[in-house]
């Protein structure tokens, strides 16, 4: 049809829509598509909480973003360049965040008066010319058009209808000049023995592409070229099963069982998933009646000598302070994951927030300092999951590790490491001894301060733990006053320990400057791509991402007082903010946003541009 | 589980270096001295056996034990336990408890624990009182308890622990007194034998706070008072004059001279409706105070089930590889 190919750098798109639209679905089939393609790619999946609200409303709508590109990139985009809207709802959500002169799909099928009512329209957006100054609008007809392509196939008007999810991939597919083969063996592979609703599917996606080929509705098509990632093989992955790999492999390195007890919760639950479908690996899950038996049940497993794991999200994490605090004072390895979600209470259970950084630092009774570390992308949920076994397992001690729903369920391709390359976990249990008395459970190791891992079984070490502080070395109950005194100095030494085994900080960006940008956790991306667009337009700025926030790196001090100012964004009111000025006491500016979704990219340089004016 | 070299030990074995610190004339001690003694009638390594406690006068046990101990905390015993046993099912792993430890604060622990057959031996403390916090009433106190809490008398109906674990579907009931020496180690072993979750509620007195609560089956004319249950034996008890039989669903006590033992209910504790009904002579006016082991029934454990579930799990799918399971999915090269 003589349409022309552009090339472009990288595109966002939004797939919006009812819940029961398959949105997700669609977006997660984009994705793999172009993951395979080989672009570089972030997603930002966006659901309700409800499972089912009411068809047709605001509160039911369920949205899915990628950002691909030929170059690295960091995040899922701020606005979408083309938004794929199924109904009138998903319209109005999502029509204010779309780039001026971006484009917008209907389902023209969906824009019943009843559905316009609901979502607020008084009359069709689509006929009354409210958005054709600032986008281009295609209406297509895709209930009309999949009946259309589907006819002749023994299937309800309902079944056909709702394969309009497929029909709407065929179009992206043909306007990013995407394959479809991936997509029609994932269907083959998960509706096998349905062939009825794979040929339906596939029908959908055919028809919506050259539904595109064939109209005059595009004039253009456009071409993102491979990215040039480094050297390797790569694979889509989301921060829930990387951090599942991560732990499992930890398991592997350290020649331990993997033991998980939790409590389903979201936007964790999905580790507790991928993990009990791993039976063959000898990964034991343990759903428990409750979170607290969640980590009563991994303490145990620890002091049997078990890689202990569980996940959870803040209100989780509320009722197993107390059994946190008992991990604390026992000394013991394991892996403490909250996967954050907007809080307080309840909250946003399917947005992502940073609010419970304080918590983990501080939220139990008495001095228990636990180290915690932050994952930054959804790829690397597994290397934080690996170091947070490795580190508890060295030191003896719980280790909390944060994710973020954004990162739970967010995905980016992943280069595949070599589990032979990954630094080792050496395990050593205490071995019996002949004779009975000289065993001492909280002997320290001279470097790391560790006490001695006896496990139930060991002949001669028969020994006993608990909550009661205890004395030093022999690890007997004790009241004494110069040894509580000890003790709480040596817990809280033995974590600063960990410094010695962190990486150095790295500094992107010079090493003194106008800016330095402080982020941790989930915010990485969106600081790493505004340092870069404001190195393109030559300002001094310079990031530098926190790992580690409990032991803070030993060099963090001297980097921070080069910069005129310290900037910290973060998904909360700003929590890792005070912890910088308490311990530099450097004044850091906060960027505080809590609207359940990442920082922009343009927000963070919007407020680097402000402080350097 | 069969032992090559059967250990010899003797009671001392068990003994750990601690001082024991509960109250002079508390009946913890008789509980500890014969868990101590029966310990080591079982031929089982020492380092095999757990035990997991949670808060309270009861849950200081396991320091006493020289054995491998887990102090946790309040209520979450059964949690820890099941750690412990999952990770490790060729322990012995038993939990001390009390009434408010195991059944107030921890009764979420205390029912799933049970329900799942996890096959841990759970020994309750019950002294109707919480004895460590200074003598409030507790979840089986009798309602009208006079306690610093309760200057009016409590309003809390009690709770029957046998009632609430057969309700939790429970494998091993029984019941016990600190006093009735014999019959304790009697009911350690059953359990221990047991395969499964089990639970031995032991009246224990407290004699600070609430002492001579179960006199009535502790004093001279306690054979009047308590049942001893002896499966398929026929229930008789105050020596043999008087005995119980079922009238419909009803029990009920009868006179033995006018009466012949062919009359008599016969215990059976693969029974469960008869377990349910003997549960509910609990603090009864007129029905002795079953004694013994009340329900008995084999069935698959949570721990061995698990183990059966990796071990059909490596055979149809193989033992998995990491590195490939890394690999897995749609994959692409960057050269």
């Amino acid at each position: 049809m003589g349409k022309t190919f552009k090339t472009i750098d990288d595109a966002v798109i939004r797939f919006a829509g009812d819940s029961g639209d398959g949105m997700q679905l669609t977006g997660g089939r984009f994705t793999e598509t172009t993951a395979v393609v080989g672009n570089d790619l972030s997603t930002l999946p966006d659901f309700p909480a409800e499972i089912r609200a009411p068809a047709g409303s605001l509160a039911g709508v369920s949205a899915f973003q990628i950002h691909f590109s030929s170059k690295d990139i960091h995040t899922p985009g701020d606005s979408p360049d083309v938004l794929v809207a199924m109904n009138p709802a998903a319209l109005k959500v999502h029509q204010k965040e779309i780039v001026p002169g971006g484009t917008i799909i209907i389902n023209t099928d969906a824009f019943t008066k009843k559905n316009m009512n609901f979502a607020g329209y008084e009359s069709s957006p689509i006929e009354d010319g409210s958005l054709d100054d600032y986008f281009t609008v295609i209406p297509i007809e895709m209930n009309k058009l999949v009946t259309a392509a589907c006819e002749g196939l023994e299937m309800s008007r309902k079944f056909v209808g709702r394969t309009k999810n497929f029909f709407a991939l065929g179009v992206l597919y043909y306007m990013y000049d995407r394959p479809l083969e991936a997509t029609e063996k994932w269907l083959e592979k998960k509706f096998a023995g349905k062939d009825i609703i794979i040929e339906a599917n596939k029908r959908a996606m055919n028809a919506g592409y050259n539904y595109a080929d064939t109209t005059e509705l595009f004039t253009t098509r456009f071409k993102v070229e491979k990215a040039s990632l480094p050297k390797g093989t790569y694979r889509n992955i989301n921060g829930n099963y990387a951090t599942a790999l991560g732990l499992l492999t930890a398991s592997e390195k350290s020649k331990l069982k993997l033991f998980y007890g939790g409590y389903p919760i979201t936007p964790a639950s999905d580790i507790l998933h991928t993990l009990a479908a791993w039976k063959h690996f000898g990964v034991q899950t343990f759903q428990a009646e409750d979170e607290i038996a969640g980590i009563s049940s991994i303490i145990g497993a620890a002091f049997t000598g078990n890689l202990s794991v569980t996940a959870t999200s803040g209100p989780g994490i509320a009722l197993k302070g107390e059994a946190m605090g008992l991990a604390v004072m026992i000394e013991l390895p394991m892996v403490i994951i909250n996967v954050q979600r907007g809080g307080p209470s309840t909250g946003l259970p399917t947005k992502t927030e940073q609010a419970d950084l304080n918590q983990a630092l501080y939220g139990r009774n008495g001095e228990a300092p636990i180290p915690l570390i932050a994952a930054s992308t959804p790829g690397d949920c597994f290397y934080a999951a690996y170091e947070a076994s490795r580190i508890a397992l060295k030191y003896m001690t719980p280790v909390v590790l944060l994710s973020d729903g954004y990162l739970a369920n967010g995905s980016e391709p992943w280069k595949i490491p070599n589990v032979k390359d990954l630094e080792p976990i050496d395990v050593k249990f205490a071995k019996g001894s002949k004779s009975k008395d000289d065993f001492l459970p909280y002997e320290r190791d001279n470097k790391t301060l560790s006490r001695p891992w006896a496990i139930p079984g060991t002949p001669g070490l028969e020994h006993r733990v608990g909550g009661l502080e205890k004395a030093e070395n022999t690890g007997h109950v004790s009241y004494d006053p110069d040894n509580h005194q000890r003790m709480v100095e040596l817990r809280q030494e033995k974590v600063n320990r960990i410094q010695d085994d962190i990486a150095k900080t790295e500094v992107y960006g010079d090493n003194n400057g106008d800016v330095l940008i402080v982020s941790w956790g989930g915010t990485y991306g969106s600081c790493r791509s505004a340092v870069e667009t404001l190195h393109e337009d030559g300002k001094s700025v310079s990031h530098i991402h926190l790992r580690w926030i409990s032991p803070l790196p030993k060099d963090l001090g001297e980097i921070i007082i080069m910069f005129k100012n310290v900037l910290v964004p973060e998904i909360n009111m700003g929590q890792l903010i005070k912890l910088l000025r308490a311990e530099y006491l450097v004044d850091a500016k906060g960027l505080n946003q809590v609207t359940g979704r990442p920082i922009s990219a343009t927000r963070i340089i919007e407020n680097v541009n402000q402080l350097i004016g | 589980m069969t032992q090559v070299n059967t250990p010899t030990y003797t009671k001392k074995d068990f003994e750990s270096d601690q001082a024991v610190r509960w109250c002079p004339g508390c009946g913890d001690y008789a509980i500890l001295a014969q868990t101590q003694k029966t310990m080591p009638t079982f031929g089982r390594k020492k380092e095999e056996f757990v035990f997991v406690s949670g808060i309270g006068c009861s849950s200081r046990f396991p320091y006493y034990m020289n054995s491998y101990g887990f102090h946790s905390i309040h209520g979450r015993a059964p949690a820890f336990a099941t750690g412990v046993k999952v990770a490790n099912p060729d322990l012995s792993v038993w939990v001390i408890t009390g009434d408010g430890d195991g059944l107030s604060i921890g009764g979420n622990h205390f029912m799933h624990a049970l329900r799942r057959n996890m096959d841990i031996n759970i020994l309750l403390f019950n002294n109707r009182i919480y004895g460590l916090t200074k003598g409030q009433y507790s979840p089986t106190s009798e309602v009208g308890k006079v306690t610093k809490a309760s200057p009016f008398g409590s309003l809390d109906i009690p709770l029957n622990p046998p009632s609430l674990a057969l309700g939790a579907q429970a494998t091993f009931v029984a019941r016990t007194i600190d006093r009735w020496q014999a019959h304790l180690s009697q009911m350690l072993e059953r359990s221990y034998h047991h395969d499964g979750g089990s639970l031995i509620e032991i009246y224990q007195n407290c004699n600070i706070f609430n002492d001579g609560t179960f006199g009535d089956y502790t004093s001279a004319d306690k054979f009047d008072n308590v049942i001893e249950l002896k499966h398929g034996e026929p229930m008789v008890f105050a020596k043999g004059t008087k005995g119980i039989k079922l009238d419909g669903f009803t029990p009920t006590v009868i006179d033995m001279e006018k009466h012949s033992v062919d009359d008599l209910l016969i215990h059976d504790e693969t029974n469960l409706d008869l377990a349910h009904i003997i549960a509910n002579w609990t603090s009864h006016p007129v029905l002795p105070e079953p004694i013994g082991v009340i329900y008995s029934v084999d069935k698959p454990t949570y721990n061995s089930e698990m183990v059966a579930q990796v071990d059909s799990a490596v055979k149809q799918k193989g033992a998995g590889k990491v590195q490939d399971l890394l690999n897995a999915g749609d994959t692409w090269t960057v050269k």
